[in-house]
């Protein structure tokens, strides 16, 4: 479809569930909160249970015959805006639309209804840094029959209570589940710079496994391209914040006896943001409605998306830093939580080339 | 509007549609006939009133009509060729024009019988348009001009003008200004080419020697002229909708096409800029859609202002892009003759023409400099700069 005739609004029931996602996050997950994450404060999983469970969004995804919300990717888009208007530090990306993404493509009914109703959080065991089309792993099943292997990088494993777990055979790609606590397997922490969302590294020593898919790639593909849709979702809130608290300030701030909100080198830059962020929305509005209609466009819209939103968003914060002056490099403003979450999320699932070199050979512009 | 509503609504203008098409058989009626018909059956411009060409119904209901009179062969008013009349002219005379200017100027107008252009810019007031220098000076039932305007697209085959001039120099710019029609027929209406950059004079120089304006072809009171002409350049800005554009549908569609078509000249560097600016075209085309959808609830966003930056930058882009990766093409230039082109084709020209035209996307109807001012203070509200001028009477100000 070259004319596209997607829904790129909002309806009343997105409104809504925006609405619901920005008062509880405006209430439990304060900038202070998000910070404390990087003087080491353990993940708060209150925050988490008021969000997926009693707010219901960790089913968004789910069909309702497996207990979730049956809702589509324009509504989980919408609540992952809100997600990265206050860099929250929940697994909604990672759990909510990766891992139940490839989930529900493998036809899984056993692990989906704890999925949908937040008794568990999952998280596919892949880089954060992995393109859709990128299925490489190092995990491989030895002869004994249990899993081998390291995989760096993974979003919030500390907090999986299962992770599903990409297996290469050589000609293609298992997918099994694993328990975090079961024997020979480490979840590592690493410092990361988006400490908002957390980086581990996963190894796996002879570790036993569930079987859910002797084909995996597929899904993991899905999941990945559907993750790199609502991502750009979450760019897009990530750069509004950007966008409005910035204008807010400059027009506070007083230097040369005015606004410095006032001088057209101040507004000319704000104003470019501006468009970026209105473009933006099209753009991941775009996706969001592709993933939900699965149309044959759906990988080329969540690749635009991602070429496009991934720059806005780190722009958006590179200006906010910089308008924001001597305050926007301190550590108590909360800017720096915004350019860590841009910057990472620039690389998190398939950066703006990567995306672009996917694009060329979906529209056919070969190099 | 409830689903019966608009259905009611949908059978109402189908009614009308099919009247129309009975009385004036397309393919046996002259086109100024057809369209004279559809103007008085109210089906020009759904939204204006009735006994203007309209019905005063929602805009959003137009292209239901365009569709159904296109369905059946019908002529249009070929509106691409009479943008400054439809787009600013008509809108203005509709809100400030008195009953006796809107019987006589909108129905040739909308019918393109009578062609307007825009008497605005002039050498001294540019993106400061409120310092227009101009004078009209009363004299019995009429005013007399004198001075001279710029950049006015079609001003040697326009019938009429809007036009916007100094009644008093004793006052601050803003509140000195009155808003005239002027018949570019008048001895004292003097039409000169203004070459460009292309080879080609798409625009005029327009001098006035005492040229005469009878006073009941003012728009709006003496001295409200900056209110009326405010009005006017919304309009040009708002002036976006119409059908949906298909992917690679602008300039980006040429140069991928020619970067499909020869291989040769591929270099792994462009190839990364074609990409960038493939992103941004489709983007921005996608914004313009969803401004379009606003448009169609009846919600406007205030994305529309954004609009022609975007595509300023981006037809810029892709022209620079477009030349550079033909080189020893790129060298070449199709035609330097000095040509007045009644319309704008990017398409129909080469790769050096669109370069050196996309120039002026930046420039005309609002530079990008003051396009960006007006984002910032009207979308995000940030204050002005101080402004020395707002209390000085205008013949007092350095020029």
């Amino acid at each position: 479809m070259s004319t596209t005739s997607t829904d790129l609004l909002y309806s009343d029931v997105e409104d809504s569930l925006r609405g619901s996602v920005r008062a509880l996050m405006g209430d439990r997950c304060p900038p202070e909160s998000v910070m404390a994450r990087y003087d080491g404060a353990a993940p708060e999983p209150g925050l988490w249970r008021a969000l997926g469970e009693d707010l219901g969004v960790a089913g968004l995804l789910v069909p309702e015959k497996l207990g979730g919300a049956g809702a589509s990717a324009r509504e989980a888009a919408v609540v992952q805006e809100e997600l990265g208007r206050f860099v929250a530090p929940v697994p909604f990306l990672t759990s909510a639309v990766l891992a139940t993404t490839a989930l529900l493509e493998v036809g899984d009914d056993r692990l989906l209804p704890r999925l949908a109703g937040g008794e568990l959080t999952a998280v596919l065991a892949l880089p954060l840094s992995c393109a859709p089309g990128e299925t490489g792993t190092s995990v491989r099943r030895g002869e004994d029959g249990r899993l081998h292997g390291r995989v760096s990088s993974v979003a919030d494993a500390d907090l999986a209570d299962v992770l599903v777990v990409p297996v290469g055979t050589g000609s293609g790609t298992e997918l099994h589940q694993v328990q975090p606590a079961a024997a020979g397997v480490s979840v590592e922490p690493v410092l990361s710079l988006d400490m908002s969302r957390q980086i581990c590294d996963v190894g796996l020593d002879g570790v036993e496994s569930t079987p859910l898919a002797d084909d995996g790639a597929a899904a993991v593909r899905t999941a990945l391209v559907t993750g790199a849709a609502m991502l750009a979702s979450e760019q897009l809130g990530v750069a509004e914040w950007c966008l409005q608290s910035t204008v807010a300030y400059v027009r506070e701030r007083q230097q040369f006896g005015r606004p410095v909100g006032s001088f057209q080198a101040v507004k000319h830059r704000l104003a470019d943001v501006w468009l970026e962020v209105s473009s933006a929305r099209a753009a991941a509005r775009h996706a969001a409605g592709a993933v939900a209609d699965r149309g044959s466009d759906f990988e080329t819209a969540a690749s635009l998306a991602q070429a496009y939103c991934s720059g806005v968003a780190v722009h958006a914060a590179e200006e906010c830093v910089q308008l924001h002056g001597g305050i926007g490099m301190t550590w108590e403003h909360p800017a720096h939580l915004y350019l860590k979450r841009a910057k990472a999320d620039e690389i998190a699932l398939g950066t703006p080339g990567r995306h672009r070199t996917i694009l060329a050979e979906l529209v056919s512009l070969p190099a | 509007m409830s689903d019966g509503d608009a259905r009611a609504v949908r059978e109402r203008l189908s009614t009308r549609v099919r009247a129309l098409l009975a009385e004036h058989d397309p393919a046996t009626t002259e086109r100024l006939d057809f369209l004279r018909a559809r103007f008085d059956a109210g089906l020009a411009w759904v939204h204006y009133p009735e006994g203007l060409g309209g019905l005063g119904l929602p805009r959003s209901w137009q292209p239901t009509v365009e569709d159904e009179l296109a369905a059946a062969g019908a002529p249009d008013n070929e509106p691409h060729r009479i943008g400054i009349g439809l787009g600013m002219a008509a809108p203005t005379i509709l809100a400030f024009g008195d009953p006796e200017q809107q019987q006589r100027f909108l129905r040739p107008l909308w019918t393109g019988e009578e062609v307007w252009c825009q008497l605005f810019s002039e050498p001294g007031a540019g993106s400061d348009l409120a310092a227009v220098a101009t004078r009209a000076v009363r004299d019995g039932d009429a005013w007399v001009l004198d001075g001279q305007k710029v950049w006015t697209s079609n001003a040697h085959s326009a019938r009429w003008a809007i036009l916007l001039a100094r009644t008093d120099p004793t006052v601050p710019k803003h509140a000195g200004l009155t808003y005239f029609i002027c018949d570019m027929t008048d001895p004292g209406v003097e039409v000169r080419p203004l070459r460009q950059i292309t080879g080609e004079a798409e625009f005029n120089e327009v001098f006035l020697s005492a040229a005469r304006i009878p006073d009941a072809h003012r728009l709006g009171g003496v001295g409200d002229g900056w209110r009326v002409a405010r009005a006017t350049l919304m309009n040009e800005r708002v002036a976006i909708g119409g059908a949906a554009t298909p992917r690679e549908g602008g300039m980006i569609g040429v140069v991928a096409d020619t970067w499909r078509q020869r291989p040769e000249l591929r270099t792994p560097e462009l190839h990364d800029r074609l990409l960038r600016l493939w992103v941004d075209a489709e983007v921005t085309r996608l914004t313009r859609e969803r401004l379009r959808q606003q448009l169609a609830v009846g919600d406007p966003g205030p994305e529309g202002s954004g609009m022609k930056l975007s595509f300023a930058r981006l037809n810029q882009e892709i022209s620079g892009l477009e030349v550079e990766m033909l080189g020893e093409d790129g060298l070449r230039y199709d035609d330097w003759a000095l040509r007045r082109p009644y319309v704008v084709d990017f398409t129909a020209r080469g790769p050096g023409y669109r370069y050196l035209r996309a120039k002026g996307n930046s420039i005309e109807g609002g530079t990008s400099e003051v396009l960006h001012n007006i984002v910032a203070e009207r979308v995000l509200g940030l204050p002005s700069e101080p402004r020395t001028d707002k209390d000085v009477a205008w013949k007092d100000l350095p020029r």
